[in-house]
């Protein structure tokens, strides 16, 4: 069902009925190292490419939902993912061997909730019964991508943000047990003519902003309503703009209770500067370390908002401002209506 | 060139500019100079441990030391850079190991490292000088300008 001008509610209580979430080294260094399935202490993972890596890693990620979930590979019958690499190649790659139908989603850091809300929507209006969203990134294959090789010794401003390597993937089906998903908020690309890409916090707050006040006012409700409201990757300096921006606006906001994945993921002594970002950002944070939080009945009621900043090394070279998108899901343990 | 910028953006666009900036933690600017000055300085020295030491102990004089000096920093930086090193002291030096040669080495071989995996032909030969490229370019094209500007300025100034 429609709500507002972008808001669906799932009606029929589509449920995340298992997740699966991979990291690397740095991040198994991290303050959540507990939240994940699996921690691989070498950051090639035994590929001889760092995209080799982060293509095994989405693949664990999947077979690893697949197998709490207590399916078979032949049970899934999408398979929704994106990543940051050119042409979403890793992503692709993976869906080789996954073998399933396959959806490539480009969000950049939104794709986890993009691929979240989708999945949501297949199952809900019963065109499948077991869908798969997933994704995943890898520091120095993101590096090598949009910034410089991860050995040269430039000096980052302490705007900039450190990409996770990590990977996540949940199974959203009709039957099972599980968190229900009950809404999403699809994002609008806001462009606030923010140009320095190491400062992608302050280029994604206005967005994030931006879907969350659309989504309490589609849902005809207020922050309160959320134990948490949980951003992807703002960071430290996204996440005061972000705060700042509700106020302007006039949206009450609980500071305690607007967490930042990019915040949780590592410990404060880690030398992340504004703190993490990447598809594997939200992606592993919420598939792993929320929802555990969820299942031990701390969070009850969360919306996880997986912002993105859709530029690419050309973009930006070339003057261009930075567009971003933020996707909103909502994520409550007994559904919308206890 | 701000200011330009400036033009082109909506009033909605610019007044959020003014709100993020608050919150924007700057560059510690005099703070990133002092360690740069130090870290630079302590590599200049390390150069010159390095020159008195083919002075000393080989055929070389102070001008000809120069080359083996060279060389031998541009190794160490390399070395560096492949252990993964280089980069962290540069977070923390900035300018101070960038400046230097070693910075130029480490601009090249961390982009031969980086695209190690494309093949020798098109990965390290094609881009390891997709950084140092520029340098190579405009510090020839300076030389260039400031050799016309000599030759001008001796050659038919009459000084």
């Amino acid at each position: 069902m429609m709500l507002g001008h972008r808001t669906w509610f799932f009606e029929n209580n589509p449920r995340i009925i298992a997740t699966g979430t991979i990291c690397g080294p740095f991040e198994g260094n991290g303050k959540i190292p507990n939240d994940f399935d699996t921690i691989h202490a070498d950051l090639w993972l035994g590929q001889d490419s760092y995209e080799k890596a982060q293509k095994v890693m989405f693949e664990e990620a999947c077979t690893k939902a697949i197998e709490k979930a207590g399916l078979t590979k032949e049970k899934i019958e999408f398979l929704l993912g994106g990543d940051l690499i050119n042409q979403i190649t890793p992503t692709s790659f993976a869906s080789r061997t996954l073998s399933a139908p396959y959806i490539g989603l480009f969000g950049a850091c939104s794709t986890s909730m993009e691929g979240l809300a989708l999945a949501s929507l297949i199952v809900d209006s019963d065109y499948g019964k077991n869908v798969l969203a997933g994704t995943a990134s890898h520091n120095t294959a993101t590096e090598k991508q949009f910034r410089y090789p991860t050995e040269y010794g430039g000096q980052k401003p302490p705007t900039a943000q450190w990409t996770v390597t990590a990977a996540g993937a949940a199974i959203v089906s009709k039957e099972g047990e599980g968190p229900i998903v009950t809404s999403a908020t699809l994002g609008r690309v806001i462009d606030m003519g923010m140009t320095d890409p190491f400062n992608m916090g302050g280029a994604m707050a206005p967005a994030a902003v931006d879907t969350i006040s659309a989504h309490l006012k589609d849902r005809n409700i207020d922050a309160s309503y959320y134990d948490y409201i949980f951003t992807g990757d703002l960071g430290s300096i996204g996440r005061e703009i972000a705060l700042d921006l509700f106020k302007k606006h006039s949206i009450p906001m609980d500071k305690e209770k607007f967490q930042d994945c990019g915040l949780l993921i590592y410990k404060e002594d880690q030398p992340v500067l504004a703190g993490g970002s990447g598809c594997g950002c939200s992606a592993g944070v919420t598939y792993g370390h929320l929802l555990n939080r969820m299942k031990q009945g701390e969070i009850k009621r969360m919306l996880v908002v997986a912002t993105g900043a859709l530029l690419s090394p050309l973009s930006f070279q070339q003057n261009e401002t930075i567009p971003c998108i933020a996707h909103a899901v909502a994520i409550e343990a007994g559904g919308a209506n206890e | 060139m701000a200011d330009q910028k400036k033009k082109n953006l909506t009033p909605v666009q610019q007044e959020y500019h003014s709100l993020a900036k608050k919150h924007e933690i700057q560059r510690p600017v005099m703070k990133n100079c002092i360690k740069a000055f130090l870290v630079g300085g302590f590599i200049c020295f390390i150069g010159q441990f390095v020159q008195t030491f083919y002075v000393h102990f080989f055929e070389f004089n102070e001008r000809t030391a120069g080359n083996p000096t060279v060389a031998t920093m541009i190794f160490i930086a390399v070395l560096l850079t492949g252990f993964g090193v280089y980069d962290r002291i540069a977070q923390f030096a900035g300018a101070g190991t960038a400046v230097p040669v070693t910075g130029f080495a480490n601009s090249v071989a961390s982009a031969a490292i980086e695209h190690r995996t494309e093949g020798y032909v098109l990965g390290v030969g094609g881009n390891m000088f997709k950084l140092a490229g520029s340098v190579i370019v405009f510090g020839t094209f300076a030389a260039f300008v400031i050799a016309i500007i000599k030759t001008l300025i001796v050659g038919w100034g009459g000084l």
